[in-house]
């Protein structure tokens, strides 16, 4: 139970939940839900996987992985926005699709042997900063230190350049983008893409950084779902949402640690004596999510926060509000 | 909206002179054509599906065959497949009343396992002493499973109602939520031997089947079609009588359509969000006491495999109509019992999604027409 | 009754046998029009004419199905708006193309190729007041739009247009959503961008404006233009007015005044927020009788949509008190207002007054399935729906198939119909109608204010809330004007004066008459 541990742990673990997070803000400030990012991160994690056992080489897993989720995306980009269908219901069908998928693809994979897994390094002078140091920049996967990095560029690229003004102008008001000369349709394909990019290294990050093997639908077990919410939480922001991911994944981290020890806080662990409550602690995870989401739906209430204006509604050109 | 609504899609630049594919906004939608839609996307599904299946080396006319053969080809395999269908009708008729009222309740899974607990629990805790008659028995544990059901499924309905939280993240967590608890419950205080299951229940707690009465119908031997069914189909009866003949249904088809023109007509929305979500709780709920009490006969930790996901397909292939979804459950029900012989396992949750994406791309039709044209550029 | 043909080079746009067809209609059917440099020329007509699809044929939104434009003397194929802006051409439509949520200055620069990548918003914020300034467009570059009032929101529109070098300027409709106050200083802008050399297409429905700031005008009428750039010097109102509307004019709405009846609305001291939670309501205090129409004038913005859903119980007041009939509504639901046969058109016809998706017949029962005899206990009887449908479909004259063709399939004026006919089939003893007339044509609009004046003879009282001042003044009795959520001045109809009333609208003065003061012997 030891607060760095579990602290570097998250930092490792909610990573994944980052880069999923990141990518579906950059789907939904551009007016796109997609509910798909379990399926994504499904095919990413199933298709590194098996590249990296097949060919030995991570990379090349790593940069498959990611390409699936984008090329699954696709088909949610074509029917969301081409076909202006209900974005909920093709979000869940993706989730269906790629979970079914993902499994044909793996089905010989969860007997496959050990792999190379993307290199850990060490910072060399930040990981001496007291506090921090050990926690963010100690022994942690390459993709981790991808992700302090992507997390930055992400907020500045929504908030500070040109490309994002329009990238927001196209979610809240498709209409005034339009009328502009702002290409709405072809800006929604890309960042629906973008999204499913991340979720595709999001699943890679797990079966290549975190927890390698590939377990069916457990390997990802929810992960993309608690992504969405994430975004919630963060408000569309990329830098809440990382805050958001790594202290999830800390928490998730600290409730397995609980189990072990056979003395919590110098009385006997009720978790180490009766093994079945530990389903209870499997829970809180969820009922956190809910938390934070009612939390949250309050404080955007009152400070008139809140979602992209045009999420979730198809544009049409020429149909205006009459 | 109105009939003049223009819809001159954008005109791309460089384009070569000849014929022309456009997309026409359609003024109304003939009768015929939704079932057109839906019958073309799930050929197309059906194609597309057995085009995966090829490529990964199977063979897809063999397969289906092999469906259609081992769930419709007998009388013993038909009743097996009725048996699969009714948990999908209750739980499709939970989503499709849900949906009907853009209440996004993907969490008919959870409702499902609460309502196998409660009604497990009337027997396992127990709530009625051991042989009381089933004719107090099975009533109880219907209304068990409804009222865990209904009370699962209040909870995002209340969220959502009072604080406008997303009910599609809400009841997603709580399925896995009640997947947990029932674990506890079947590796825990009533774990049979250390095993994760219960032990089984008295007879009085088994739902009558066909087989009962084989003696006096010799022909009725080894079908297990359970009472079950019977809840589903009187179950659709009724939710169709609600949703066209009663208040409270046109009350949910107006707020599913129009949410602020249902509160202009003095609806309170809040109070009917939860208590719709209540019922298609309670649904999902009895379809889970149907299943324990029908089917297994005791509580394990897998008691669905999946069918609360299934349902939300069943219910838009059915196009949220309570008698579709009895159709549309019966033709899962049939996948569901062939698919378990299928390799890989991933394969019938591969062609769900193809068939759902499938359907919702064919709604591009209902929306708009296409249009062959000659450019005259 | 037009010019002999121009030079072409004094030209700034010249189109030809322009066609444009939609789904069973043919909105623009082999027009003509043109605009010379530095005019400013009106596209005159009743709503449904074809003015505005011309324009956005010119504009690029739509390709037309047939003829020919020329620009500054060059072919223009445009193929969506932003083409049109690169040859000089920019239209500032009826409803805005803004983000709400982003600054003036990000609304200028949307969909610019500069700034490049980075995005500096200071340095192009006073680049932007500058511009503004030049023009006379006062507005606040750092403001959100959202925080701005529809006038303000309007400029920012022209701005985006001056900033890419438009030259010909599209204005749709622009003073239907200012006060007269407000539409003189539009005016005077468009005078001094024209007499810097910009061209002006002024689209309008009104006669008056016309007059006043166009040098030429053309009319338009289902489709056809029905008189080409005549000078506005040589015709008169009237004439324009025949030629609009193809017969002998104006509306002349026939009231007989009643003796007015016993109280039905009192407010008093009622305020209320806004979405935003800032006050929108401040202290309204009326009373309105049976048989009596109170208009609420004002510029858009003012509190009106508050006001109407205070008393419809779609908003709560956050003090004072609404009593209908004696009985309180101030704070309770919609439901407690339609028990007190509180009726309400409302503004938005299609997403609050009606279901698009459900049959007319649906539509039609909304206010009446709960009782009998439509409903018994929990059931509702089809067949009694159905006559009740057909019955109403009948008296009211609604064009459709049948009681169960989709509402969204109605055209506005039938929309509008089927509204007041459920709202009237309720009885109310209070009518609540919010810009009942808003899109509709001529024939329509006197359809409406008759219902409404019918609605009065039998007793109702109605509060018809209006930015058409027109409108204000020809059918209500009495008259109040609106102003940052208070009222400011309350007139007999018959002693109004348009200009004072403007002047109240943009928060002129009050006047000393109007201190509104609760009628005598009201409690």
């Amino acid at each position: 139970m030891d607060p760095t541990i579990i602290l570097a742990a998250g930092v490792a673990s909610g990573t994944v939940f980052l880069f999923a997070a990141v990518g579906e803000i950059f789907a939904e400030r551009a007016g796109v839900l997609n509910l798909g990012v379990e399926g994504m991160m499904l095919m990413g994690a199933v298709v590194a996987f098996g590249t990296a056992v097949g060919t030995g080489n991570p990379w090349l897993g790593l940069l498959l992985g990611t390409l699936a989720g984008g090329l699954l995306s696709i088909l949610h980009a074509v029917i969301t926005i081409s076909f202006q269908a209900e974005q909920v219901v093709s979000g869940l069908a993706l989730t269906f699709l790629g979970s079914g998928l993902a499994r044909v693809l793996g089905e010989n994979l969860s007997k496959a042997g050990a792999i190379s897994l993307l290199p850990k390094t060490t910072v060399p002078l930040l990981s001496e900063v007291p506090g921090i140091g050990p926690i963010f920049f100690t022994n942690q996967s390459v993709l981790v230190y991808a992700g302090f990095v992507v997390v930055p560029l992400a907020w500045y690229w929504i908030g500070r350049t040109r490309p994002g003004l329009h990238l927001r102008a196209v979610g809240e008001s498709p209409t005034a983008a339009d009328s502009l000369g702002v290409d709405v349709y072809r800006l929604r394909y890309a960042y629906v893409i973008v999204g499913g990019l991340f979720a595709g290294l999001a699943g890679a990050t797990i079966t290549l950084a975190v927890s390698p093997g590939w377990f069916g639908d457990l390997t990802v077990n929810g992960a993309g779902w608690i992504a969405v919410a994430l975004v919630i939480f963060a408000q569309w922001s990329p830098i809440r949402a990382a805050v958001g991911a790594y202290l999830f994944a800390a928490i998730r981290r600290m409730l397995v640690d609980i189990q072990g020890p056979e003395q919590l806080f110098g009385f006997p662990n009720p978790f180490f004596q009766d093994h079945n409550l530990t389903f209870f602690l499997g829970m809180i995870p969820y009922l956190l999510i809910i938390a934070v989401l009612v939390a949250v739906s309050g404080e955007a209430l009152r400070k008139r926060l809140g979602a992209p204006a045009a999420l979730g509604i198809p544009y049409v050109r020429g149909e205006r509000g009459h | 909206m109105t009939a003049t609504a223009p819809a001159s899609r954008p005109a791309r630049a460089g384009r070569r002179p000849g014929w022309s594919l456009r997309l026409e906004r359609r003024l109304e939608v003939p009768r015929w054509l939704p079932v057109a839609t839906t019958a073309g996307a799930l050929v197309a599904a059906l194609l597309i599906s057995g085009a995966v299946l090829w490529i990964a080396g199977g063979n897809p006319v063999a397969i289906y065959v092999h469906i259609f053969r081992s769930s419709f080809g007998s009388l013993g395999v038909l009743s097996d497949t009725l048996v699969k269908a009714t948990p999908l009708i209750l739980t499709g008729l939970a989503c499709a009343l849900a949906f009907r009222m853009r209440l996004w309740n993907i969490g008919a899974e959870g409702q499902f396992l609460m309502g196998a607990w409660g009604a497990s629990a009337v027997v396992l805790i127990p709530i009625v002493p051991a042989g009381t008659p089933s004719i107090i028995t099975i009533p109880l544990m219907m209304v068990a499973g409804m009222l865990c059901g209904a009370a699962y499924g209040a909870i995002p309905g209340f969220l959502k109602a009072v604080r406008g939280v997303n009910e599609i993240i809400v009841t997603l967590m709580l399925n896995y939520v009640a997947l947990l608890w029932l674990s506890y419950w079947v590796f825990g205080p009533w774990s049979e031997g250390g095993f994760q299951l219960s032990r089984p229940f008295p007879p009085e707690a088994w739902l009558p089947r066909l087989s009962d009465a084989a003696e006096a119908v010799p022909a009725f031997a080894g079908l297990t079609v359970h009472l079950g069914l019977v809840f589903g189909l009187v179950a659709a009866i009724l939710v169709r009588f609600y949703l066209f003949r009663s208040r409270g249904g046109y009350e949910v088809r107006l707020i599913g359509d129009s949410p602020r023109a249902a509160r202009y007509a003095g609806i309170d929305v809040a109070r009917k969000t939860i208590v719709v979500f209540a019922i298609s709780g309670a649904l999902a709920g009895l379809a889970g006491m149907s299943e324990v009490a029908g089917v297994v006969h005791r509580l394990q930790q897998v008691i669905s495999p999946g069918y609360g996901f299934t349902a939300i397909i069943v219910a838009y292939i059915a196009k949220l109509h309570p008698y579709g979804v009895v159709v549309a459950a019966i033709a899962f029900g049939a996948l569901i019992l062939a698919g378990r012989e299928i390799q890989p396992s991933g394969i019938p949750a591969m062609i769900q999604g193809i068939i759902l994406f499938s359907l919702i791309a064919s709604e591009v039709l209902l929306r708009y027409r296409i249009r062959l044209e000659r450019r005259v550029d | 009754m037009s010019d002999p043909p121009a030079d072409p080079r004094s030209l700034a746009v010249e189109m030809r046998g322009i066609v444009k067809r939609f789904p069973g209609v043919v909105a623009n059917d082999g027009v003509d029009f043109d605009l010379r440099l530095g005019e400013v020329h009106a596209l005159l007509g009743e709503n449904g004419a074809g003015k505005s699809t011309l324009m956005n044929v010119l504009d690029g939104l739509y390709r037309p199905e047939g003829g020919a434009i020329t620009v500054f003397g060059r072919p223009a194929e445009f193929r969506s708006p932003r083409d049109a802006i690169a040859a000089g051409l920019g239209m500032v439509h009826q409803h805005f193309a803004l983000v709400p949520t982003q600054t003036v200055t990000e609304n200028v620069l949307l969909g610019l190729p500069r700034p490049r990548f980075r995005l500096d918003a200071g340095r192009y914020d006073d680049e932007i007041a500058d511009l503004a300034g030049r023009h006379g467009l006062a507005v606040d570059p750092r403001a959100r739009i959202w925080q701005l009032s529809v006038g303000e929101q309007q400029r920012v529109e022209i701005l985006k247009m001056l900033y890419r070098g438009a030259r010909i300027l599209i204005l749709d409709e622009p003073t239907a959503v200012l006060a007269p106050q407000e539409a003189m200083d539009l005016f005077r802008t468009l005078r001094s961008m024209v007499a810097g050399g910009t061209s002006i297409v002024f689209i309008s429905h009104k006669l008056a404006e016309v007059a006043q700031i166009a040098d030429r005008v053309t009319v338009m009428r289902r489709g056809r233009v029905v008189a080409a750039g005549v000078p506005t010097a040589e015709t008169t109102t009237a004439a324009l007015a025949r030629l609009m509307v193809g017969r002998e004019v104006l509306e002349t709405i026939e009231r007989t005044h009643q003796p007015p009846g016993p109280f039905v609305l009192s407010m008093r001291d009622v305020e209320a927020e806004g979405d935003r939670g800032l006050p929108a309501l401040r202290g309204i205090t009326l009373d309105v009788r049976s048989g009596e129409i109170l208009g609420v004038a004002g510029v858009a913005g003012n509190g009106q949509s508050e006001l109407a859903q205070v008393l419809t119980g779609l908003r709560r007041c956050s003090a004072g008190s609404v009593t209908v009939n004696g009985v309180e509504v101030g704070g309770k639901t919609p439901r407690d207002a339609i028990v007190q046969h509180v009726a309400h058109v409302p503004e938005d016809r299609t997403g609050v007054g009606s279901a698009p998706n459900l049959s007319v017949a649906d539509n039609l029962i909304m206010k009446s399935y709960r009782d009998a005899p439509l409903a018994r206990r929990w059931t509702i009887d089809t067949g009694a729906v159905r006559r009740f449908a057909n019955q109403l479909r009948e008296t009211y004259s609604i064009a459709a198939p049948s009681v169960d063709t989709e509402a969204r399939l109605l055209s506005g004026g039938n929309l509008q119909r089927l509204i007041l006919a459920r709202e009237i089939a309720s009885e109310p003893r209070l009518m609540v109608a919010v810009q009942p007339t808003r899109g509709l044509d001529v024939g329509a609009i006197a359809t409406v204010h008759r219902l409404l004046l019918d609605q009065c003879a039998a007793g109702s009282a109605t509060i018809l809330i209006s930015e058409d001042l027109d409108e204000v003044l020809a059918v209500a009795d009495r008259v109040a004007v609106i102003y940052e959520g208070r009222l400011v001045g309350l007139f007999d109809a018959a002693d109004a004066d348009v200009a004072e009333i403007g002047l109240l609208m943009t928060g002129g003065r009050t006047s000393p008459a109007a201190e509104p003061a609760a009628a005598p012997g009201v409690p």
